[in-house]
């Protein structure tokens, strides 16, 4: 009895190493942009979901790592979250836009003002402007709110307002839920957040005269916003399971699931 | 027969000495991770320019820096003021429970108390959050509510169940025929309370002065919620992170690299903050039991 136990266990086990070596070594690696981080990760799931023996890997070193990572052939797909340059583009790489990152700018109901520039907005955030008369307000000081450095919204309100290590916030908040509580329980406040967390709560003010929406972030009109780029190489080819991700995130059908990332789909 | 119940015997002490050694074990074990993965960036650094240094720019592209002397300052100062406001309330509640009370209203608030012990701090932080910031904000028209002050008062409300139901204890625990001898030497009861009951247990309430303290200095949630968090230099009514919340604020999104490191020395500072504490607190213990 014994015996005939221990044969079946054998093999079993013998089939189960044969299925091992049989599998293909299936991955896609990704390297790059931290703002990226959770929208490509939902992505990354998703796909293994679908696709139950490839191996899906994210590196986030940030977008320029990630650019260079792809150049060298470190990575299948580099993750970038600025358009790429010039000289990137002449290099050979090539960028598809995956999604576009809206930042809302938000103030609280009470506050009259409902149109800012961007450099309204960097002047505010670097404290040349203090008070909301300066800008067609009531005669208050600007409360300044912002999120944790490290932030990825942070990072692009920053990156996009051209105010990197500039800003000088009165609060720094952990996460958008507390800044647009904040923002929404004080009349003096403005704060940043990502575009799918707008509610009724508090305001979101339109920014050289275009007011934030999936439309037009998706036109570019609304200029609070920055793409994010999946980048390959021009001339490479990707491996057979790199380009099943690349069509499978490119097309219509997760919309949601990038929708879900706070982020606005580009496809 | 013998045999075999020693054998039950030794199996049970085995199994106990084995769970008293796992708690031994976490404390060895988060202690030697917090120092290793904690002197790097402080040897980076250098000493005095993390632990004196003003400025905290931890993701600052050119030129990051990591002082955490603001963030030392702010813990101490908003410990001190919830223990400034909260040892007298606590200590008068104490002695009005234990003593004066009668027994239905001491069921009654000792039930209270032991509920706002139960509180978890995120709804502190929330009530401090959505009701305190806006208050202070109104009250003492200023642009922002986010403040040093904030927390204080939320601290201060949070350290009341320790301070309290340790005092209602070490006052409990004071013999009643000291009481009795001073009553009838012709004090009054408050003149026995104060002159008589409060000294005899004043290494427990010391000890719940200490324990209070502990749990001001270790909050992260909820002074989180209602400081503002930015790295200030402390001022009363000026957005300020502590210890706690710098690290519990970056951590979620800090890389691999010195920011990391930088805020694990911030962990092993306020661990070598609260070995302190705690020190204190098994003094005060002690004295307790040899008196």
């Amino acid at each position: 009895m014994k015996k005939v136990l221990a044969l079946t266990l054998v093999l079993v086990m013998l089939a189960a190493l044969v299925g091992c070596g049989k599998k293909e070594a299936a991955a896609v690696s990704t390297d790059g942009s931290t703002s990226m981080e959770k929208v490509i990760n939902i992505l990354g799931e998703a796909f293994v979901e679908n696709n139950k023996d490839v191996k899906f890997t994210y590196n986030p070193t940030g977008s320029g790592s990630g650019i260079t990572a792809v150049k060298e052939g470190r990575c299948d797909i580099g993750l970038s979250s600025r358009a790429l340059k010039e000289e990137e583009e002449s290099s050979g790489l090539v960028g598809t836009v995956l999604a576009y990152d809206g930042i809302a700018i938000i103030v609280n109901p009470e506050n009259p003002v409902a149109d800012l520039s961007v450099e309204q907005i960097a002047k505010m955030y670097t404290g040349e402007i203090t008070n909301w008369k300066d800008v067609g307000g009531e005669d208050r000081e600007i409360v300044l709110i912002g999120r944790e450095a490290g932030s990825g919204t942070r990072d692009g309100f920053e990156t996009i307002t051209k105010t990197k290590d500039t800003c000088k916030y009165r609060q720094e908040l952990t996460s958008t839920g507390d800044v647009i509580t904040t923002v929404s329980q004080n009349p003096n406040a403005i704060g940043y957040a990502s575009l799918s967390a707008v509610k009724d709560n508090i305001k979101a003010l339109t920014v050289n005269g275009v007011a934030p929406t999936e439309a037009t972030v998706k036109d570019g009109s609304y200029s609070v916003q920055r793409p994010f780029v999946l980048v390959t190489m021009k001339d490479k080819k990707l491996s057979k399971t790199a380009q099943e991700f690349f069509d499978y995130v490119t097309s219509p059908e997760v919309n949601d699931l990038i929708a879900s990332a706070g982020v606005v789909s580009a496809n | 027969m013998q045999r075999k119940h020693n054998l039950l015997e030794n199996t049970i002490h085995g199994i106990f000495l084995l769970m008293g050694l796992v708690t031994v074990g976490f404390v060895l074990l988060i202690s030697i991770y917090l120092i290793i993965s904690g002197i790097p960036a402080i040897a980076e650094i250098g000493f005095f320019k993390f632990m004196f240094g003003k400025v905290w720019a931890s993701t600052h592209s050119t030129n990051p820096q990591f002082g955490i002397l603001p963030f030392i300052l702010s813990s101490i100062y908003g410990t001190a003021g919830a223990i400034v406001l909260g040892v007298p309330i606590g200590f008068f509640a104490s002695v009005y429970l234990s003593k004066m009370a009668s027994p239905k209203v001491k069921s009654v608030i000792t039930s209270a108390v032991s509920l706002l012990a139960g509180i978890p701090s995120v709804v502190y932080g929330l009530v401090g959050m959505l009701v305190l910031v806006p208050g202070i904000r109104n009250i003492l028209n200023i642009a922002d509510g986010a403040s040093l002050l904030a927390a204080i008062l939320v601290l201060t409300v949070m350290i009341l169940p320790s301070i309290i139901k340790v005092s209602i204890t070490a006052l409990d625990a004071v013999p009643r025929e000291y009481e009795d001898a001073s009553l009838a030497l012709g004090a009054t009861p408050v003149e026995t309370y104060f002159r008589v009951s409060v000294p005899a247990a004043k290494s427990g309430i010391a000890a719940a002065i200490v324990l209070g303290v502990g749990r001001a200095i270790g909050e992260a949630t909820a002074v989180m919620m209602v400081a503002g968090n930015a790295p200030n230099m402390p001022s009363l009514l000026q957005s300020v992170r502590f210890l706690t919340t710098a690290v519990a604020s970056e951590m979620s999104y800090a890389g691999e690299g010195l920011q990391r490191q930088a805020l694990f020395s911030i962990a092993l500072v306020l661990f070598l903050f609260i070995m302190l504490i705690n020190a204190v607190l098994n003094f005060f213990i002690k004295k307790d039991k040899e008196e």
